[in-house]
């Protein structure tokens, strides 16, 4: 009764038909060429931009009563934003399930994180991006910047880890490490660690981008090349999460030691480090919990 | 002795131009404005061929169009009109016909170009080794030992202190800012190498230095230049033969040693007077 | 008899100053050959134009009138006056060869440098060019102290003879030479002379314009007297 009243107020899924349908086609034509930055009309949401307005309207587009959809923000599903955001599409898209269950969802929103389960082919993910443009950095002019994705020319976003290794012998890059999809196009793969990375290569999932102030969608599509930038002597690697005497840490709760860590300092000053994706972490602990409880 | 490079014709008209801009401007007419239209001849039927090896100086005063020969031929501008054939090895290329990602490849792989300005020719944010890296990036070549090995050679050979590699090139002396220029655009060994002014506005012994560097190159690795300037000492010292051109025009070409000893054009005759 | 290497037919040059509008002669009307393996000495009066057909065969002067027939290596005859540039500068890189009083170099290259250089753009190797540079400024008898420094600091007669050097080492099928001992001591001046018959010998025709008659006498094998110019409105008809 609650959700036939809201809807007279406002279209499923907020944004109107019309709008929905020109995300889809720029979703179409990003899938169409791999890491090629579309341009689209991004709308108004009664959001800040910078708060995932950009991942909030594709969601929106993509989103139908079926699907059962995971907000996640730094790994995590219950923090501000991600709560925020469930809320407002829990509310405009009445009949849509929710849940915090990587394995259960079909559709997830996230910031900062790809989660540790390996998506399916049934999953789409939707990566909420600040700056969707890699060569930013290297040039002002976005027409110049075109003309460079357009020839692939990429060498002064080298240059750039050039000097980072010159600097600082190794390349520094924690996050949003430029990624060339698809033997072409170099996209800023939002700010997620270089952790994650090297899921998006031949990801089985759909992994789409949103920039909702800079109004550009891309998309890295199933099983497609996406190859970190690096040099053939100094090759990409993801972080390594060792300790000083180079033993790899492990997460404080459920013990993990193979997936990407936050570190926390304790209220006494010591360091700890628990997973990230907290989907994941509760997950490992509640098979512990099992295995623990099952006679020897 | 094989032809690198030949100029046929090659004009550049800034402005919409009209059926009179031609024969309203040039030499003759004392101007490169068209008093009809406002447009500015830049340059107009400018032909001239380079072989392997050599280097031609074009000389001429500003507005004489020089700047824009080389900036045309280095893709920095699109002409008007005319064409220009490189020959490199087994393959020729019609520089005008190409598309941007071919004319991206030659600068990148074939052509060196080392500007007056060394703003133009060198990213100021990066390294003298970066800029170098970066040229040699352009090219392909994605090993980081390879790439530092090369840029330390070349800088050695162009005398820039090897301690200065990572120092941002706006923190050089305007002689060294030249050598670090002179270093990237030979990055690549191109067969052919423009020169815009390289050595205007700098100190006298600066200026010397860097044309030794020039000429030493030029026997070591028989590149190809197009030299432009407005000094007749450094064509007098670098090239074996030279164009003079004036509003846009070549008005005289030969051996240079005959330019500077029996000029034929009035102008020509002006300039060798003036400046001996 | 085999055909001469050299033949310069009705040869006349002029100068056109644009700014003065005047016109200045500088040679008329001058027909001779030149044999490999013999010396032609060019004589006459100071202004009779005698550099200036040596410049006109090296094409430091564009030519106003007349054919310069030059025989190359491979037989080939070849017009020096229509010759492209390209085709004298070969030329000039392998087969002739120009001394004058001036030396034109880099102020900070070495003297065994200078002389180096026409072998150099021969392909020959650095090491072996300086070797052969060495061997001739030791034949002119130039101080072994002097080798590294740039000739640029040279006495007259120091500067002729590096000039010499330079002209000699690739042993070019024709040599001009423009008053080559002007400036040297007369021992120096004899050693060179003894190298001019050496060259000669070996088959490189020259044509000369020495200071001292008595050189003249010497060395020549063939004098060719230039005839005083004439007027203006000769030239000018010439021109014409």
């Amino acid at each position: 009764m609650n959700a036939v009243s809201r809807s007279n107020a406002y279209n499923f899924g907020f944004l109107d038909e019309y709008a929905k349908k020109e995300v889809r086609r720029a979703i179409l034509k990003a899938i169409a060429i791999p890491g090629y930055q579309v341009p689209y009309a991004s709308r108004e949401m009664p959001m800040g931009r910078g708060f995932g307005t950009g991942g909030l309207q594709l969601t929106l587009s993509l989103i139908g009563p079926n699907d059962v959809l995971k907000v996640i923000d730094q790994g995590s599903d219950d923090s501000v934003n991600a709560v925020n955001l469930r809320r407002f599409i829990e509310m405009t898209c009445p009949g849509v399930s929710t849940t915090t269950k990587t394995a259960e969802c079909t559709l997830i929103q996230s910031r900062h994180r790809i989660p540790e389960r390996p998506l399916t082919s049934k999953q789409i993910i939707v990566l909420q991006v600040p700056y969707p443009d890699p060569l930013v950095v290297v040039e002002p002019s976005e027409d110049k910047r075109k003309t460079m994705h357009g020839e692939a020319d990429y060498s002064r976003l080298l240059v750039k880890l050039y000097e980072d290794i010159v600097k600082f012998d190794e390349i520094t890059i924690s996050h949003r490490y430029p990624t060339r999809i698809n033997d072409h196009y170099v996209i800023d793969p939002s700010p997620i660690p270089r952790w994650d990375v090297p899921k998006l290569h031949a990801s089985a999932a759909l992994i789409l981008f949103g920039a909702g102030r800079e109004k550009k969608i891309y998309a890295v599509p199933p099983h497609t090349k996406a190859e970190p930038l690096a040099f053939s002597d100094v090759p990409f690697r993801v972080e390594d999460f060792r300790d000083e005497q180079g033993r790899r840490r492990a997460c404080a709760r459920c013990g993990c030691t193979d997936s990407f860590l936050d570190e926390f300092v304790t209220d006494s000053g010591i360091k700890t480090y628990q997973c990230s994706d907290s989907d994941w972490c509760n997950e490992k602990m509640a098979l512990a919990r099992q295995t623990e409880g099952k006679p020897a | 002795m094989n032809k690198i490079l030949e100029v046929r014709g090659m004009s550049k008209i800034y402005g919409p131009g009209c059926p009179l801009c031609i024969e309203s401007t040039g030499p003759e007419a004392d101007t490169n404005l068209c008093p009809h239209c406002g447009s500015v001849v830049a340059i107009h039927d400018v032909s001239f061929d380079l072989f392997e090896g050599e280097i031609l100086g074009v000389m001429g005063e500003s507005g004489s169009g020089k700047s824009t020969v080389v900036k045309s031929l280095y893709f920095d501008q699109a002409p008007s009109g005319g064409e220009a054939i490189f020959y490199d090895r087994d393959k020729q290329y019609a520089l005008f016909s190409l598309n941007a990602a071919q004319q991206r490849w030659l600068r990148n792989h074939r052509f060196g170009m080392v500007y007056q300005n060394p703003h133009l020719g060198l990213n100021f944010n990066i390294s003298a080794g970066g800029n170098i890296a970066e040229r040699l990036l352009m090219s392909d070549l994605m090993d980081y030992g390879a790439i530092r090995e090369r840029a330390k050679t070349l800088l050695a050979r162009t005398e820039v202190l090897l301690a200065r590699i990572d120092d941002l090139p706006k923190h050089f002396s305007g002689g060294m800012q030249q050598r670090v220029q002179i270093a990237k655009a030979l990055a690549t060994q191109p067969p052919l190498l423009f020169l815009d002014e390289v050595t205007t506005g700098l100190d006298l012994s600066v200026q010397a230095r860097i044309l030794d560097l020039i000429l030493e190159i030029q026997q070591e690795l028989k590149t190809a230049m197009v030299v432009v300037t407005h000094d007749l000492g450094v064509i007098r010292l670098l090239t074996g033969r030279a164009i003079v051109m004036k509003y846009g025009r070549v008005i005289e070409a030969g051996l240079t040693d005959q330019i500077l000893e029996d000029p034929q054009h009035a102008y020509t005759q002006r300039l060798v007077a003036s400046a001996l | 008899m085999t055909p001469p290497i050299l033949q310069v037919e009705a040869y006349g040059k002029h100068f056109w100053l644009h700014e003065q509008n005047k016109l200045i002669p500088s040679s008329h009307n001058v027909s001779f050959s030149v044999s490999a393996g013999s010396l032609t000495a060019l004589v006459g009066p100071t202004g009779v134009g005698k550099s200036s057909v040596l410049k006109g065969i090296y094409r430091t002067y564009l030519p106003s009138a007349g054919r310069i027939l030059y025989r190359d290596a491979q037989g080939h005859v070849l017009d020096l006056v229509r010759a492209s540039e390209h085709q004298i500068l070969e030329l000039r890189r392998r087969e002739i060869g120009f001394v004058t009083q001036f030396l034109h170099c880099l102020p900070r290259q070495s003297t065994l440098d200078v002389v180096a250089r026409p072998l150099l753009s021969l392909g020959v190797s650095r090491d072996e060019a300086r070797q052969r540079a060495a061997e001739w400024l030791s034949a002119m008898n130039l101080p072994e102290r002097l080798w590294s420094v740039s000739p640029a600091t040279f006495s007259g007669g120091e500067r002729q003879r590096v000039n010499l050097a330079r002209g000699f080492i690739i042993k070019p099928r024709l040599l001009l030479l423009d008053e080559p001992t002007a400036s040297l001591d007369p021992a120096t001046a004899e050693r060179v002379i003894g190298l001019i018959e050496g060259l000669k010998a070996e088959g490189t025709a020259m044509l000369a314009v020495f200071h001292h008659p008595e050189i003249t006498r010497r060395l020549a094998d063939q004098v060719v007297e230039l005839a005083p110019l004439p007027a203006v409105e000769e030239a000018l008809k010439d021109f014409a």
